[in-house]
């Protein structure tokens, strides 16, 4: 864990990378991936995995909630709250 | 009713009905022959837990005690047991038969069977009155419909216990007769060996025959893709169960499964079979 990945900006890097990875397109911070139909239910799950790996957090009881999976913006927003930043 | 579920075999399936159970508050043993698998499945039904409450599938919170075993001895006091094992006519016999050993009379033991018919495992219970099978959907935590299989030795009480045990897992059971198959497998089993012999042949693409049948007859899920859902080497055990069961040519698994089934691609489980899948989930 670096000192770089405490901010915003690259935690949205990594998430974006990690996003554009797995569907082979790219992404706006605001775009929409499950409205779009890009990704099945199950990339949600690879997404909570991913986080929780790569940011030390854990994502569990009103914070399982697709809207924060929505966009790389929202999971962003998450990870920072998680993160008590 | 206070349930207390055992779950025999904590593979893909094993794993999964044991996240339905605890999710919903009802306790499970969970029993397979090592630790490694069981340590396996106690880091899978976190995640599944996890995924199904952010699909809504699940109460956000309060999930049972889930236990972990190598011994069939921690089975004496569960109020029915789900036995998962690999599909394979000779080790679910096997395994029927030890629990039966263990369990009180009157507690209930379902198959999570595709294809084996529920008379034939009768055979290997103390009590085949108290045996049924039930085929969950993978996964049973985000699909609510169950196929219920009534053998003809299975008693009323049987079912009448079933039947609770599925309300207090939110599950809705269909039942329907015995045999090889029952309903769904005796159908999409044939389909999907089919879909592969057609893709053996060079005639369509993965791509085309699961885009046929999703764009043309408005299936949410092509049988290739299916396929790599439910696991090839699932598919292929069950071909073969109905294969010796029927005599039918059609049930016979075609080169291309069993050639994937060789070389290790089970479908979503190892990340490949008719499709690459990103990451194993």
């Amino acid at each position: 864990m670096t000192t770089s990945v405490n901010h915003a900006a690259e935690i949205e890097r990594q998430l974006l990378g990690f996003v554009e990875k797995h569907t082979k397109k790219t992404w706006t911070p605001d775009d929409d991936f499950f409205a779009a139909g890009a990704v099945s239910s199950m990339f949600a799950m690879q997404l909570v995995v991913f986080i929780e790996s790569t940011f030390d957090v854990e994502v569990s009881g009103d914070d399982l909630v697709i809207d924060n999976f929505r966009t790389v913006g929202a999971m962003t927003s998450l990870v920072s709250r998680l993160r008590g930043e | 009713m206070n349930h207390r579920i055992g779950v025999l075999g904590a593979g893909v399936m094993g794993a999964a009905i044991a996240t339905l159970a605890i999710g919903h508050g009802v306790p499970v043993v969970l029993v397979d022959v090592d630790d490694e698998t069981l340590a396996k499945a106690r880091k899978e039904v976190r995640q599944q837990l996890k995924l199904a409450r952010l699909m809504g599938k699940l109460p956000r919170t309060g999930e049972a005690e889930l236990v972990t075993t190598t011994d069939y001895a921690d089975l004496a006091d569960v109020t029915s047991v789900i036995e998962a094992v690999t599909e394979k006519p000779e080790l679910k016999a096997k395994v029927l038969a030890e629990v039966s050993g263990v369990v009180k009379p009157g507690t209930v033991i379902v198959s999570n069977t595709s294809a084996i018919p529920v008379d034939e495992m009768a055979d290997s219970v103390a009590r085949p009155e108290d045996l049924c099978a039930i085929h969950f959907m993978n996964p049973p935590y985000l699909i609510r419909a169950v196929e219920v299989i009534r053998g003809p030795r299975t008693g009323d009480e049987t079912m009448s216990k079933v039947t609770d045990l599925l309300a207090a897992l939110d599950r809705d059971g269909v039942v329907v007769g015995d045999g090889p198959g029952f309903v769904i497998n005796r159908i999409l089993q044939r389909s999907i060996n089919e879909a592969a012999r057609i893709v053996e042949e060079g005639r369509a693409t993965p791509e085309a025959v699961d885009a046929a049948f999703e764009g043309c007859l408005g299936h949410r899920t092509g049988p290739l893709a299916t396929a790599d859902l439910i696991g090839l080497d699932n598919v292929v055990d069950s071909l073969r169960v109905l294969h010796e069961r029927t005599g039918d040519r059609g049930y016979e698994p075609c080169d291309l499964l069993v050639a994937k089934v060789a070389a290790g691609d089970f479908g979503r489980k190892t990340g490949r079979g008719f499709y690459e899948h990103g990451g194993a989930l």
